[in-house]
């Protein structure tokens, strides 16, 4: 019969959108939001979502995976009476690594000596040629360069941020990437006990 | 890995006088001289039986005074291929003949080097800029030329650190004295010339009116850039008679980029990002294609678990690039949105699977050298097994109940002729495109990479080459993608994921190599020449849009204006790699 495909096909439209409403319908029965919760959009981006689909940006977000990556900033430490303890030594893999070299770093000197200091004097990022790729994280050795999660960034002018504005606390840190943070941490304290030992054994020989 | 450099054949015992075995270390295939170049490319093709042509590549020897082409030649029965070059004087103008006249499909790549290397191939019957625009000074990619904004030869620049003050590119160096303009050229009152030469082109399938039909005028009418059946910014130019075209002419190069020269100023490890942007759909592919690549010249293992995630990543990408495929090719067709939006639900589930591993839905970056960054976190593990248990398989189904009968497709794909198989191969064409023609050619069996060689799955074909098996070879596709993810889930070993250390500069020895993936487009390759430095000396990605591209101006003549439209979707092209 002509026109039998035809049917099948929309057959296929109605369920999806019969779905929609039972789904809706569903969850009111059992005193659930669907919409503007976690726990719904979760839901809407799992294996068994069904009916509508669409997460309502800016309203709701989508759940952002540990991973996820924008454009880097840096971590410093909380010392004591609020003291920030920058991680960066201006190594400057960071900046060698950078595909579109955007990371610009003064290294400090010593005025007295004259030699290299391990902290930045500035630190430039510009966010508008940043590619969000995520070497300088990935290949920084001292856990001084991560990648964000906000990547609400738009603005009408050239973002190029300095290292006031790119330095943020590690308690950031570990609350974005807790399982990162942690394993990072391990094996920090793993190195400097052993860096330690090594150090304590010397002096014992000697 | 398994595959040699080139396969052996004694070619030089046939022709003693005019080709020579390339001894550069690391180098391998044959020299041919530029004289007898056609005659033994003819023979290549006819009594060897090499006749798929994948890629011709322009390298630009500076040092040595040499230009050089390269060409790798294959058989569509599957096997190693054959390399043979040919070199030519770096004297302006550089000539080298043309071999449009053995493979068709040399056709798009010669006008590439033409344009980016300002190699002249003789006998070419329309050698016209590609991606550049008509007018445009100087050769890109020739090693001596510098682009504006330039700062140095190769990353990383020193001025970024220890004492790197930001400055804008733009304010350093507004388009002075790096920029070349033709004598006289005003930038100002620049307006493009009528495009004769296009036009011109178009008139070699004009018809010579000697019938004794009504004398009617032929329409020129030019599709896009800006269209939104063209996938993108590309345009068209078609000779229409009524209704049917007469002639037709792709004109690329609006999202031109030169990826190519970026390449060589970045370093190896530099280029992975960039390839994500090559083919946005597939960036887990285009990861897996150039870190392929680069394994083969460093001669480094990979991982054994890093291997089944590259594949697992790679056919997942495949699935939804193909039901992508089919909601555009029903937008194409005028079926707006709904299919395509069915598609997107599938696809956004995958990309949540590739966010959770790799950091971004698009941009991937996921793979280095020797393995991949970061191990699948057991939460996605999970969703990778709901998706390819349940859920791709109940939707796939529900794609072809949605579609597959329905009366008004069926009209519009059955019988439209695509391509057949001759033509096919004579014009490089790879992917679905060639395999819904009936030829079974799929990398993954043909020439197997990574662990390929392990999975059981059958390669999809069809043999009617209409649009309508064009159409289902996708579903076909997606159930084997389905099938080697089974199988991989099930297989996939513990153990580290990079065979490496974790290293940001990595050595590269001296030496030239050729890599190829079979991606959900058709083949992607990559032609990578290192001269042992941090960056790679020649860098060329040999795109499956781009490529299969020159198969539609032949197949579209006769055709309806239409049908065009669709016709092109077949393709499946993506600008970003097409323009790279």
């Amino acid at each position: 019969m002509y026109g039998k495909g035809i049917l099948k096909g929309l057959s296929v439209t109605w369920k999806r959108f019969w779905d929609t409403y039972t789904e809706d319908i569903s969850w009111m029965v059992r005193g659930k939001k669907r919409y503007n919760t976690v726990e719904g959009v979760a839901h809407r981006s799992s294996k068994n979502t069904k009916g509508i689909f669409t997460v309502q940006y800016p309203e709701e977000q989508l759940i952002q995976p540990e991973e996820f990556r924008y454009v880097p900033f840096l971590v410093y430490d909380e010392g004591e009476e609020g003291r920030k303890e920058v991680r960066c030594t201006s190594c400057g893999i960071c900046a060698k690594v950078c595909p579109p070299q955007c990371i610009w770093i003064v290294r400090t000197n010593d005025p007295s000596t004259g030699r290299p200091v391990p902290v930045p004097t500035d630190f430039y990022i510009d966010m508008d040629i940043c590619m969000n790729c995520g070497f300088c994280a990935e290949y920084c050795p001292f856990d001084a360069i991560k990648m964000d999660h906000d990547f609400d960034i738009a603005s009408y002018e050239r973002n190029v941020y300095n290292l006031n504005k790119l330095l943020k606390p590690a308690s950031y840190y570990n609350s974005i990437r807790p399982e990162n943070a942690a394993r990072e941490d391990e094996a920090r304290r793993a190195k400097e006990a052993a860096k330690a030992a090594k150090a304590e054994a010397k002096t014992a020989t000697a | 890995m398994a595959t040699p450099l080139t396969a052996t054949v004694d070619l030089i015992a046939k022709f003693p006088d005019s080709v020579t075995a390339d001894t550069r270390p690391g180098y391998g295939g044959f020299i041919v001289k530029k004289e007898n170049l056609v005659e033994v490319a003819t023979a290549i093709r006819d009594e060897f039986g090499y006749d798929l042509l994948t890629a011709a590549t322009g390298v630009d020897y500076l040092a040595e005074n040499k230009m050089e082409m390269v060409y790798h030649a294959y058989k569509t029965t599957g096997g190693a291929g054959l390399i043979f070059r040919v070199q030519a004087d770096r004297v302006d103008p550089v000539e080298i003949p043309s071999l449009v006249g053995v493979w068709a499909g040399v056709d798009f790549q010669e006008r590439e080097a033409y344009d980016l290397l300002g190699i002249r191939f003789t006998n070419h019957p329309d050698l016209r800029r590609i991606l550049m625009w008509e007018g445009y000074e100087g050769y890109p990619l020739r090693k001596d030329w510098k682009e504006p904004f330039f700062e140095e030869e190769t990353k990383p620049f020193k001025s970024r650190w220890p004492d790197g003050q930001h400055t804008f590119a733009e304010n350093k160096n507004p388009f002075r004295d790096n920029l070349s303009f033709p004598e006289g050229f005003d930038p100002e009152a620049y307006k493009p010339e009528n495009e004769d030469d296009l036009y011109a082109s178009l008139e070699r399938f004009r018809s010579k009116g000697e019938d004794d039909r009504l004398k009617t005028d032929h329409i020129v009418v030019n599709m896009g850039p800006h269209h939104p059946s063209t996938h993108g910014v590309l345009r068209v130019a078609v000779t229409l008679d009524g209704e049917t075209i007469t002639g037709l002419k792709p004109v690329m190069g609006y999202l031109h980029r030169n990826h190519d020269k970026i390449g060589e100023r970045n370093t190896y490890l530099q280029i992975i990002p960039y390839t994500d942007r090559l083919d946005y759909f597939n960036s887990m592919s285009n990861n897996f294609g150039y870190v392929t690549t680069v394994e083969k010249l460093m001669n480094i293992p990979v991982a054994e678990r890093a291997e089944y995630i590259r594949v697992i990543m790679a056919e997942l990408s495949r699935i939804q690039n193909h039901l992508i495929f089919i909601g555009m090719l029903m937008n194409d067709l005028g079926t707006m949105y709904t299919p395509s939006l069915y598609a997107f639900e599938e696809r956004e589930l995958v990309l949540d699977i590739f966010e959770a591993v790799s950091g971004a839905r698009m941009m991937c970056n996921y793979f280095r050298f020797g393995g991949v960054v970061r191990d699948i976190p057991d939460f996605a593990i999970q969703k990778i097994k709901d998706l390819v248990h349940e859920r791709l398989p109940a939707k796939t189904d529900e794609m072809e109940r949605f579609l597959n009968e329905n009366e008004i497709l069926v009209a519009r794909l059955k019988g439209i002729r695509v391509l057949n198989a001759e033509d096919a191969i004579r014009y490089s064409v790879t992917g679905p495109v060639l395999r819904a023609a009936g030829v079974p050619y799929d990398l993954r069996r043909a020439d197997p990479y990574s662990i390929y060689d392990r999975f059981d799955f059958d390669v999809a074909v069809r043999h009617n080459g209409d649009m309508m098996d064009n159409y289902l070879i996708r579903f076909d596709e997606i159930r084997q993608s389905l099938r080697i993810l089974e199988q991989a889930l099930k297989q996939i070993p513990e153990g580290p994921i990079n065979s490496q250390k974790p290293q940001y500069q990595v050595r590269v020895p001296a030496g030239e190599a050729y890599g190829r993936i079979e991606s959900p487009k058709g083949e992607l390759a990559f032609y990578v020449v290192s001269n042992g430095k941090p960056n790679p000396y020649r860098y060329h990605v040999r795109p499956a849009s781009f490529v299969n591209l020159q198969a539609v101006e032949s197949m579209c003549i006769g055709t309806k204006i239409a049908d065009f439209v669709a016709l092109l979707a077949m393709f499946d092209i993506v600008m970003g790699e097409l323009d790279r």
